[in-house]
């Protein structure tokens, strides 16, 4: 964390969070810089998603500061607001609105949040349905499509808000196994253009290619932070090494 | 078994033929019958209209009413309760004596028959309909809101545009229920005085002294209204969910 914090646009600090007698987050801290690309991965319960979900305001931290590109998040609805705007999100069960076409799904958010003309944000829709490779399936509803499909469309109505940051919370982690592939595509494809990107996956192959930096977390805390190399090769944490252990040897 | 059934059914149908009914006051042949028939069927209008307006003001009121339920907040959760809980303890017919009676010395105004009547029955389904959109709007998975948080969508919009249309499309079924429902309550409003398919049954018998007829009419007259409203109700059904699933 040598980084200035001018460059970063994400500023973890000391981050806390319980959902009643459990503690999520423990004094978490994180800096990502833009353009960066940091995969987070754990067990289950290690306080990954919490942390993402964080920093978008979908969970509310107890103590600590969370600054996204120079916004204090804190309970004022304009602070919110502000984040909302520059942070979008693909969750594990990619949340499509099912009663509206996959069309109508992608310009919901522009239309109704950034007052764009119907016409100009089916012409968005159609430019990010065709960066995800699905411009055919506009017309269709969310139930009809494959899981891989369905992720895509999501990631797809994330961009057309046009964040900064895009999170992604276990996005192939509801796939078959042969569509997860497609999805990992889309993102590296969306990783060379410079977007900012917090993953939250296990997908080791996709972090090496992908990833500026790794992270490691258990027990709500930060364990390991490290380049993908050192990261694989010879992390520091006996926990890490136990972790990618389990992970990788099967 | 089937046997006894059908004894039983020629039995009652050879009973009508014996001189025990008197069909002639409803016999569609005779002028008189015809009369006493349009008569009848005069009251179509008022159940309809009285119970489509009714069932529409409860609708938007139970929704309304619905919304603080699904609130974090303990207080604004009990509004919801507090409604539900008195509203639905009330006996509709006490509601509607309540409401033509009472309500004008209280508030000092008179009002008409009809409007105490959509009263009255609006005021006692709405509590029904918040409970069956609560129960919608909360089979909405925690998803969708959150999908919602993240295209930055308002609350007003999340609701419009993403919660409530799948929450109505899934206590559709429910809405239909309660629309027959409120068709045959709607009956309990010829008490004070509305001139609905039962008020019109009421004053033939008085008329004619020919209640088991004039009554079986009345039963065929809501039996086929309903089923006519049912078929329609499973009609949009079926038409909303090909919406979704294609």
């Amino acid at each position: 964390m040598t980084s200035s914090e001018a460059e970063n646009i994400i500023r973890v600090e000391n981050v806390s969070k319980s959902f009643g007698d459990f503690q999520a987050l423990k004094g978490v801290s994180l800096d990502v810089s833009l353009g960066e690309r940091v995969v987070i991965c754990g067990p289950s319960g290690s306080g990954k998603s919490t942390l993402i979900r964080c920093i978008n305001g979908l969970e509310e931290h107890q103590s600590g500061d969370i600054v996204v590109d120079g916004v204090t998040l804190s309970q004022s609805a304009a602070s919110l607001r502000e984040i909302k705007a520059r942070v979008g999100m693909v969750f594990q069960q990619f949340n499509l609105f099912p009663h509206l076409t996959v069309l109508e799904n992608l310009t919901l958010g522009p239309i109704r949040a950034r007052k764009m003309s119907k016409a100009d944000a089916d012409e968005l829709a159609m430019k990010y349905l065709e960066r995800v490779r699905i411009p055919e399936q506009a017309e269709k509803y969310p139930p009809q499509l494959s899981g891989g499909q369905q992720q895509r469309v999501a990631i797809a109505r994330s961009l057309c808000m046009e964040p900064k940051i895009m999170l992604f919370d276990e996005p192939t982690s509801a796939l078959d196994p042969e569509m997860i592939n497609e999805v990992l595509d889309v993102m590296a494809e969306l990783a060379t253009s410079g977007m900012t990107m917090i993953v939250v996956t296990h997908e080791t192959g996709f972090a090496r290619r992908v990833a500026d930096k790794m992270v490691f977390m258990d027990y709500g805390e930060i364990v390991e932070m490290a380049e993908p190399e050192k990261f694989f090769t010879e992390p520091d944490t006996q926990r890490c090494r136990e972790f990618l252990e389990k992970i990788l040897h099967h | 078994m089937n046997k006894i059934i059908i004894t039983i059914a020629l039995a009652l149908v050879l009973a009508g033929c014996s001189g025990n009914w008197g069909w002639y006051v409803v016999n569609p042949t005779t002028d008189a019958g015809m009369v006493n028939l349009k008569f009848m069927l005069s009251g179509l209008y008022y159940t309809v209209l009285l119970s489509v307006t009714a069932i529409s003001i409860s609708i938007v009121v139970g929704l309304v009413i619905a919304l603080p339920a699904l609130s974090k907040n303990r207080y604004i959760r009990s509004i919801n309760r507090f409604y539900v809980e008195i509203v639905r303890a009330v006996p509709i017919l006490v509601l509607i004596l309540w409401v033509y009676y009472g309500m004008p010395q209280l508030a000092g105004i008179a009002i008409n028959v009809f409007w105490a009547g959509v009263l009255a029955l609006a005021l006692s389904d709405s509590a029904f309909e918040a409970e069956i959109f609560r129960a919608g709007i909360q089979s909405v998975s925690r998803g969708q809101y959150e999908a919602a948080h993240t295209i930055s969508l308002n609350y007003r919009d999340t609701m419009r545009f993403v919660i409530l249309p799948q929450a109505i499309r899934r206590v559709l079924p429910a809405l239909g229920n309660q629309l027959v429902y409120m068709l045959k309550m709607s009956s309990l409003v010829s008490v004070i005085g509305m001139q609905e398919l039962t008020r019109k049954a009421n004053e033939l018998v008085v008329t004619e002294y020919r209640p088991l007829e004039v009554y079986t009419i009345l039963v065929l007259e809501y039996l086929v209204l309903i089923l006519i409203v049912s078929a329609g109700v499973r009609w949009l059904e079926r038409r909303m969910q090909t919406d979704e699933r294609g």
